[in-house]
């Protein structure tokens, strides 16, 4: 067992109303930086974990998400890295 | 007839939940603490409001696997009632005892207010006691009410006759200025397909007296106590 550290990224799924992402972009707007479309506000977590191989601490992750972490309802959610810790 | 309300940590308005069942209704509570495995036989089970675990993660989604949550699950699959009232609603969504989800409010602010709902199906065992199209007065009080699903599941919703209650104006036009959190086609409560778990986001219990500016939300226990005493 090798300890590893995972990211993830939960966003709300594309065509649900984000009114926090909404929010944000019409606030970067106001400063001037006009180029900046559609802004999606979620979480980044953090995980430390044992496990077999990357492959193993990722599906143990994906376990996660599916179970606790993201709503599949209204998240969509991304391995954003698996790295040893 | 015995009325048993959760109380989670962070959980705001159990008082207020007994109160109205002991109270306002004259029948039997229970508190119930969510480390409980049993749910000492009670009829009717009572997800309250408030923010339990702080709302961390999502609202209601680490309540959802508290250890009561199971034998909550097992009384819903023996159709036995359950009345999910605002962080309650959150919790059962999350339990998948209800369809859909709830996100934060379009307008990102908290709301306090009482509102004017419209009832949608006065059918179901938490409403009997209501006739279809009634406009009741009652509060709300949440920062994520906005009840969200895909279409296939509101076509459901509504082809099932799951949609219960309905944010409308004082003349019952379901307005966007009357939808105070910008939920789909201003749903503020929905049942199950089987219709033993209601989950709504306004709070019935604090309407349940003249005293308290509406007793609007009694007549909802009432219909509880009617559907299983029937």
């Amino acid at each position: 067992m090798t300890r590893y550290r995972v990211a993830v990224h939960i966003v709300p799924r594309k065509g649900i109303l984000d009114p926090q992402g909404k929010a944000v972009a019409d606030a970067l707007h106001a400063l001037g930086f006009a180029a900046v479309g559609d802004v999606r506000v979620g979480r980044h977590l953090v995980l430390d974990l044992d496990a077999k191989d990357e492959g193993d601490a990722s599906q143990r992750v994906r376990a996660m998400c599916d179970k606790l972490l993201a709503n599949p309802v209204t998240e969509d959610y991304e391995l954003a890295g698996v790295t040893v810790a | 007839m015995k009325f048993g309300i959760i109380t989670f940590p962070g959980s705001n308005c159990d008082e207020d939940a007994y109160n109205a069942v002991t109270q306002s209704l004259g029948a039997t509570g229970i508190r119930l603490w969510h480390k409980d495995h049993d749910l000492q036989g009670v009829d009717v089970v009572i997800l309250p409001g408030g923010f339990s675990y702080g709302d961390y993660l999502r609202a209601g989604a680490i309540a959802r696997f508290s250890p009561i949550m199971r034998e909550v699950v097992a009384h819903a699959e023996r159709g036995g009632p359950v009345l999910g009232i605002c962080n309650g609603f959150q919790i059962a969504c999350e339990a998948h005892l209800l369809p859909g989800a709830l996100l934060r409010n379009a307008s990102l602010q908290f709301v306090s207010e009482t509102v004017t709902l419209r009832v949608e199906n006065a059918d179901t065992r938490f409403t009997n006691r209501y006739v279809g199209g009634q406009l009741l007065r009652i509060p709300v009080a949440h920062g994520d009410g906005r009840f969200t699903i895909d279409l296939e599941g509101l076509k459901e919703l509504e082809g099932e006759g799951q949609v219960v209650f309905r944010y409308s104006d004082a003349t019952g036009d379901t307005t966007d200025a009357a939808n105070p959190n910008g939920s789909l086609d201003n749903i503020a409560g929905i049942v199950n397909k089987q219709g033993n778990v209601l989950g709504m986001m306004p709070h019935p219990e604090r309407a349940v007296d003249a005293l308290l500016g509406s007793d609007d939300g009694l007549a909802l226990f009432e219909s509880m106590l009617a559907a299983v005493a029937a």
